[in-house]
C-alpha cells in the first residue's frame, strides 16, 4: 500500500446535510443530519424510509443536498458555501448498493478490475488478485454474477469497491438475505481488510441482528434526523424514540400517564392507559400528567405462578395468561394485566411452572428494564 | 438487378449512418433531463405519422438548387443534391430515424440505473459507462435498430419518388422499378423483382430475429435468473 494513500485514509468522514424534497401526496421529506464517522465500522440504523440511503447517496455524490458540507479527512468533497462539489467519479468514495449492482455481462474479475483502468496492466492484475484472495473469491474470477451464489456475490461487490483504495466505504444493507454464519464470515473479512486500511465505513441497516454482530459505534436516525448515537448498547437498550424502540425489537410498547416523579430515588411512576397498572420507570424528561410510552423487552419480564415477596424488583403485576404460542426456541405468552404484556420464556421454564391459558401469574419487572420513550 | 443492388446499397448506407448518429441521439434522449426534450422526441417521431410524400416534398425543397441544403452541397461538391444517390441517402436517413432511435432509447432506458451509479462511483466517466456498461447491455436494441432501419429503407417508396426521381442506376430503387413495370403492364418482370425482394427481406429478418432472440435470451438469463439456480 502506498503510504501517502493510507495517511489520507486515516481520517474521519464528516457530513452536514440539509435537504428538503417535496413528495406528491405526502408531507415533504426533510433531511437534517450532522454525522461523524471515525475509521472502523459505524452503523447507520433506522426504520426504512428514515433517510439512511439518502445520506449515503449524498456522501457518494449521487444526490446533491440543498446545503451542507461533506469532508473525508482533509479532502472537502462538498461545501455549499464555497461551491465545492466533486463528482461521484472524483470523490474516492466506495459504495456497495443493496442490490450490489454487479455488472451482469462481466466476469467477477472484470467487475473487480472495472475501477482500475488508470493503472498499468501489471499493477492492476496484482491488485485484483490480492483483493480476490482477501475476500476468498479468487476461484470465481471467470464466472458471471448470475453463476455465483448470494454470499459470494456480496464478497465480489465488496472487493470491487475496495480495490480502488477509497477514502470512505458506504454499505447499504449489503448483507441482507444472508444467514448469520455467512454474514459473520464476510464481516470478519471486511474487518481484517480494514485493519490494514483504516478507513471510515458507514454501514446502513435496519436489522437489529446485524447491529449486534457489527457493533462498535452506531447512529440511529428517523424522519431525516439523527435520534441518538453511541455504542449499540447505549442506543438500542435505552431507546428514547417510539419508532426506534419498535425497530430495536421492544415487544412491549405501552402508553401511560406520568403520576409522580421521585427525583431522590431516580424514578417516576407511570400509570398504564385504561388500567390500574402502575410501573416504576427510570426518571426521564417528563412532568406529572404527561403522556409517555414505556418500552419493555419480552425477554426482560419474569413470570411467577405465586405472588412473589421480598424482591429487589419494584414492579410486580398480577395478570392472567390469555395465549401461548411457540416461536422457534422460545414460548411467547400474552398476559392480561388490564393491559396486555408479551412475555418470552423458554419451553423448559413453561413446563416447570405448568403454565396454561387462563392461569394466574405475576409479572416481575426491574425498574431499569422499563424504558421511557418519547413520542 | 441494378435496382436491387441500388436498394441494398442504399439500405446499408442508411443503416450505418443511423447507427452512428442514433447512438448519441438515443443516449441523449434517454438520459437528458432537459425540459424541452419532448420537442426533439416529437421531431424524431414525426416520420412515423407523416405521409412519405410530405417528408419527401420538404426534403426536395431543401435539396433543390435554391434550397439551403442544395446550395450548401453545390458549394462543397460542385453539383446539386436533388436526384442524386447522396440526396436519397439523406432523405432516407430522416425517414427511418425513429426506427433506429426508438429501439435504442427503449433498451438504454431498461438498463438498471444502479449499474450506472455503480459505474460512476467506481470512477467511470460518461463515455466509459456508455461503452462498457450501457451498450453491452443494449445489444438486442442495437440489433433491432439496425434491422428496422435496413428493412424500412429497402421498402420505402414515397420519399424516393419525391427526392430521387427515377434515374436508372442512380436513384431507381427496387420499389420504384416494380412500380414502373406494373405501370407498363409488365407483370412478369414486376413479379420477378417483387419475389426477390420478398425473399431477401424475409431471410434477412428471420436471421436477425433468430440471432437477436438468442442474444436477448442470453442477456436476460444473465440478468434475471435467480442466483441460486445455477
Amino acid at each position: 500500500m502506498d503510504t501517502l494513500g493510507s495517511e489520507v485514509n486515516a481520517a474521519m468522514l464528516t457530513a452536514l446535510l440539509k435537504m428538503k424534497r417535496l413528495r406528491p401526496g405526502s408531507p415533504p421529506f426533510v433531511l437534517d443530519v450532522s454525522i461523524q464517522v471515525p475509521t472502523g465500522i459505524t452503523i447507520l440504523f433506522g426504520p426504512s424510509g428514515s433517510g439512511k440511503s439518502t445520506v449515503l447517496d449524498c456522501i457518494a455524490g449521487l444526490v446533491r443536498p440543498d446545503s451542507g458540507r461533506i469532508a473525508a479527512g482533509e479532502n472537502m468533497l462538498f461545501d455549499s458555501e464555497s461551491g465545492v462539489n466533486f463528482s461521484p467519479q472524483a470523490r474516492c468514495v466506495a459504495y456497495v448498493f443493496q442490490t450490489l449492482a454487479l455488472f451482469p455481462h462481466m466476469t467477477a474479475e472484470e467487475n473487480v478490475a472495472f475501477g482500475l483502468d488508470a493503472l498499468p496492466r501489471e499493477e492492476r492484475s496484482a491488485r485484483v488478485e490480492e483483493i480476490l484472495k482477501a475476500f476468498r473469491v479468487d476461484k470465481l474470477r471467470g464466472r458471471k454474477p448470475a453463476e455465483i451464489s448470494g454470499g459470494e456475490r456480496q464478497r465480489i461487490a465488496l472487493a470491487r469497491s475496495l480495490v480502488t483504495q477509497p477514502r470512505v466505504l458506504l454499505l447499504d444493507e449489503p448483507l441482507t438475505g444472508l444467514d448469520a454464519h455467512l454474514k459473520a464470515a464476510i464481516v470478519d473479512d471486511l474487518r481484517a481488510w480494514n485493519a490494514a486500511q483504516r478507513i471510515p465505513i458507514l454501514y446502513v441497516t435496519h436489522s437489529r441482528e446485524e447491529v449486534n454482530a457489527l457493533g462498535e459505534r452506531m447512529i440511529a436516525m428517523d424522519h431525516g434526523r439523527v435520534l441518538s448515537e453511541g455504542t449499540p448498547m447505549e442506543v438500542l437498550d435505552a431507546p428514547r424514540h417510539k419508532r426506534l424502540a419498535q425497530a430495536a425489537g421492544f415487544e412491549n410498547l405501552l402508553s401511560g400517564t406520568v403520576m409522580d416523579l421521585r427525583e431522590a430515588d431516580g424514578v417516576m411512576r407511570v400509570r398504564l392507559s385504561e388500567s390500574a397498572c402502575e410501573l416504576e420507570v427510570p426518571l426521564g424528561y417528563a412532568a406529572p400528567g404527561d403522556r409517555v410510552r414505556v418500552a419493555i423487552r419480552a425477554g426482560d419480564i419474569l413470570l411467577a405462578t405465586s405472588e412473589p415477596h421480598d424482591l429487589s424488583a419494584r414492579n410486580v403485576i398480577e395478570g392472567r395468561i390469555v395465549a401461548m404460542e411457540t416461536r422457534g426456541a422460545l414460548i411467547q405468552a400474552r398476559v392480561d394485566c388490564g393491559v396486555e404484556f408479551i412475555v418470552h420464556l423458554t419451553p423448559g421454564a413453561a413446563r416447570t411452572l405448568e403454565l396454561s391459558i387462563g392461569g394466574r401469574v405475576w409479572l416481575v419487572l426491574k425498574t431499569h428494564s422499563c424504558h421511557f420513550v418519547e413520542e | 438487378m441494378d435496382a436491387l443492388l441500388l436498394s441494398l446499397r442504399l439500405a446499408l448506407c442508411v443503416s450505418a449512418i443511423l447507427l452512428a448518429g442514433g447512438l448519441p441521439l438515443a443516449y441523449w434522449l434517454a438520459y437528458s433531463s432537459w425540459r424541452g426534450k419532448f420537442l426533439l422526441e416529437a421531431v424524431v417521431a414525426l416520420p412515423l405519422v407523416l405521409p412519405p410524400t410530405v417528408l419527401g416534398f420538404y426534403a426536395l425543397l431543401a435539396m433543390g438548387p435554391r434550397g439551403p441544403l442544395g446550395k450548401l452541397w453545390q458549394s462543397l461538391f460542385g453539383h446539386g443534391l436533388a436526384f442524386t444517390f447522396e440526396g436519397l441517402v439523406l432523405a432516407s436517413v430522416l425517414y427511418s430515424l425513429p426506427f433506429a432511435v426508438q429501439p435504442l432509447i427503449a433498451s438504454f432506458e431498461s438498463v438498471d440505473r444502479k449499474l450506472l451509479d455503480a459505474s460512476a462511483v467506481l470512477g467511470a466517466g460518461r463515455f466509459k459507462t456508455f461503452w462498457r456498461v450501457i451498450l453491452p447491455l443494449s445489444i438486442p436494441g442495437v440489433v433491432t435498430a439496425i434491422v428496422l432501419s435496413f428493412a424500412h429503407t429497402i421498402g420505402e417508396f414515397g420519399v424516393v419518388l419525391m427526392v430521387g426521381g427515377n434515374l436508372a442506376g442512380v436513384t431507381r430503387t427496387v420499389s420504384i422499378d416494380i412500380y414502373d413495370h406494373v405501370q407498363s403492364l409488365e407483370y412478369g418482370e414486376a413479379n420477378r423483382m417483387a419475389l426477390v425482394l420478398l425473399g431477401i427481406s424475409f431471410s434477412v429478418l428471420s436471421v436477425v430475429y433468430a440471432v437477436n432472440r438468442q442474444v436477448g435470451r442470453q442477456i436476460s438469463r444473465r440478468l434475471w435468473t435467480p442466483w441460486a439456480a445455477k
